[in-house]
């Protein structure tokens, strides 16, 4: 029988592997934004499994908010890709060091 | 959803349908001009005066909190953005960049603040945090044949993502732990006891919401993002998004979590003094004045944040206080960046405003003003704003006073580099002239200069009471 654990067992390991994308992986721009949409499904596992659980819709609605506002955080975000690649030519972070931190 | 809770929420609607007609109107116009910002600041100023004079309680069952906390943060919140819109549209017409979008997302963004001021609801926290975010990533890299900027602009959003992206985590595990998205549910779930697995996610929530204010250790987007952002857009990253997310922060823990009170003060001290010493340390050895302020805000955040720790009244009040005059403060000095060019280029280095004060004695009273504020020296405002803040620790007890006493030391190393910069501009001979400033830009820095020093002494009078009557809204 699969339980509410097996479902925030699922998430956390999706939810670190985008974290490990974003911080391991610092080569390709388009990746790191496959890592940022794996940690918000990892969210939206745990917001479902919890919603059915406590059998509370808030949980539901919640995720439909997060679906609409990280499409709305991909197309910024491509946006932004876009006139960073204008400038430079190519997407690799690791040439990003115009400033050095 | 009823009449009485739009009645509630006039600053949201009037903001959000002012920014709908912005972009039509500018739409059809094809090009902005001062007239098109003057209408931009009369839609804040409305919100604004809606904010300070409208009903107050909770709307949309608890989702939106109007309470007095909420309408000071708003009115400052506004009054900053307002302030940005004529600094950054005189400076990027300057450089043939003015497009009609820069007011029409500070005002979104001053939606999405607004918001972030009265959340009463982990979902409502999240909108208005993105809501506010998605505006800034694209102020970041406004300047998008720039290189500098379109990297500072992605290098924020893809650290703003990763940062929204533990904050939900954390919501997600809040929501199933304690059974409810809303602070008031979930302040009686953690009463008593708060369970492991609530903790964990309120920890996330934390490093989330410290991204968004950059404190260490969640600052490394800071002194990039400072650096490579037109210059107006930082005095406005600086000011008001901080600002609204030290209030959110201190309505989840006190209204949300003020059961742990015990639990989040230790991560909230540790997150105060790391900022302030990397504030303090990292900023020995910067050159350009931009990424420096970048490490003078982390440390500020480090004070507002012990204010934060100290709980209570008195706590909130002092974080409140403090991140006021923190705002006229960095504003003020961004604004004497914009406004200071020599040979055609912006002058952001240390080296560059040798002289200054020979070439430009009245910025360079004002930037004097900001450095000795911010270094916290009395009589200027940085004094009072620091003065609170450690009283507050001091009267918590326990171990907040030995925390003040830490941070104290923090901001003693910090005084170098503002010393080095005062130094630079009234003793090192100049190198060349310097331009004349625009009138806008000149206009906020002295008037901000002012405020720093005297009016400040006559605005506490009045500024003290309101911030004790926000802060006493958590009852």
């Amino acid at each position: 029988m699969i339980g509410l654990t097996h479902y925030l067992i699922v998430a956390a390991i999706l939810f670190t592997i985008g974290v490990f994308g974003i911080f391991v992986n610092r080569k390709n721009v388009i990746i790191i934004l496959m890592s940022i949409e794996l940690i918000l499904l990892a969210v939206n596992i745990n917001l479902v499994a919890f919603s059915v659980y406590l059998h509370d819709v808030v949980g539901q609605i919640f995720a439909l908010f997060v679906l609409t506002v990280a499409a709305a955080e991909a197309a910024v975000g491509l946006a932004i890709l876009v006139t960073f690649f204008r400038n430079r030519g190519d997407i690799a972070v690791d040439d990003a060091a115009v400033m050095k931190g | 959803m009823t009449l009485a809770d739009l009645n509630l929420v006039w600053p949201e609607l009037i903001l959000a349908g002012g920014a709908l007609a912005l972009l039509l109107i500018g739409a059809f116009r094809k090009s902005a001009g001062p007239v098109f910002d003057v209408l931009a600041m009369l839609v804040l100023a409305a919100a604004a005066v809606a904010a300070a004079c409208g009903d107050q309680g909770r709307a949309f069952a608890g989702g939106l909190v109007v309470d007095n906390l909420s309408a000071f943060a708003k009115v400052a919140i506004y009054a900053a953005s307002a302030v940005a819109i004529p600094l950054g549209g005189s400076w990027l017409r300057k450089r043939g960049d003015d497009k009609f979008e820069f007011p029409v997302l500070i005002v979104l963004a001053a939606l999405g603040m607004g918001m972030m001021a009265s959340a009463g609801d982990l979902i409502s926290l999240y909108v208005g945090i993105e809501l506010h975010s998605l505006a800034l990533y694209v102020l970041a890299a406004f300047r998008r044949d720039d290189a500098k900027s379109s990297e500072a602009g992605l290098k924020y959003f893809v650290l703003g993502a990763l940062s929204s992206g533990l904050l939900l985590y954390g919501a997600s595990l809040i929501y199933g732990f304690a059974g409810s998205t809303r602070f008031e549910d979930i302040a009686a779930a953690v009463q008593g006891h708060a369970g492991n697995g609530i903790l964990f996610g309120l920890v996330f929530l934390i490093c989330g919401l410290a991204f968004k204010v950059s404190a260490a250790p969640f600052h490394m987007w800071t002194p990039d993002v400072y650096e490579g952002a037109p210059t107006p857009v930082v005095g406005f990253f600086a000011a008001a998004p901080k600002l609204a997310a030290m209030v959110l922060l201190a309505r989840v823990l006190s209204e949300g979590f003020g059961g742990a009170v015990e639990q989040w003060r230790q991560v909230i001290v540790v997150l105060a003094l790391i900022s302030v010493f990397v504030g303090a340390f990292a900023g020995l050895n910067q050159r350009n004045l931009k990424r420096l302020w970048a490490y003078s805000s982390i440390a500020n955040i480090g004070y507002a944040l012990v204010g934060l720790a100290a709980g209570g009244e008195a706590g909130v009040q002092s974080m409140l206080l403090f991140m006021v005059l923190y705002m006229v403060d960095v504003t003020g000095f961004f604004a004497c960046l914009c406004a200071l060019q020599r040979d055609g280029k912006p002058m952001e280095t240390i080296d560059d405003m040798a002289g200054l004060f020979k070439e430009r004695p009245g910025l360079a009273l004002a930037m004097t003003a900001f450095a000795l504020s911010a270094l916290g020296l009395p009589p200027f405002s940085g004094f009072f704003a620091k003065f609170f803040v450690f009283k507050a620790a001091i009267a918590a007890g326990g171990y907040m006073p030995a925390v003040a006493a830490v941070a104290l030391v923090g901001s003693v190393v910090a005084a170098f580099y503002y010393l080095r910069l005062i130094k630079a501009m009234w003793f090192d001979p100049a190198p060349g002239a310097v331009e004349k400033p625009p009138l806008t830009a000149n206009a906020i820095a002295i008037i901000a200069a002012l405020f720093s020093f005297p009016v400040v002494l006559v605005a506490l009078v009045w500024l003290e009471p309101l911030a004790l009557r926000a802060a006493a809204a958590f009852g």
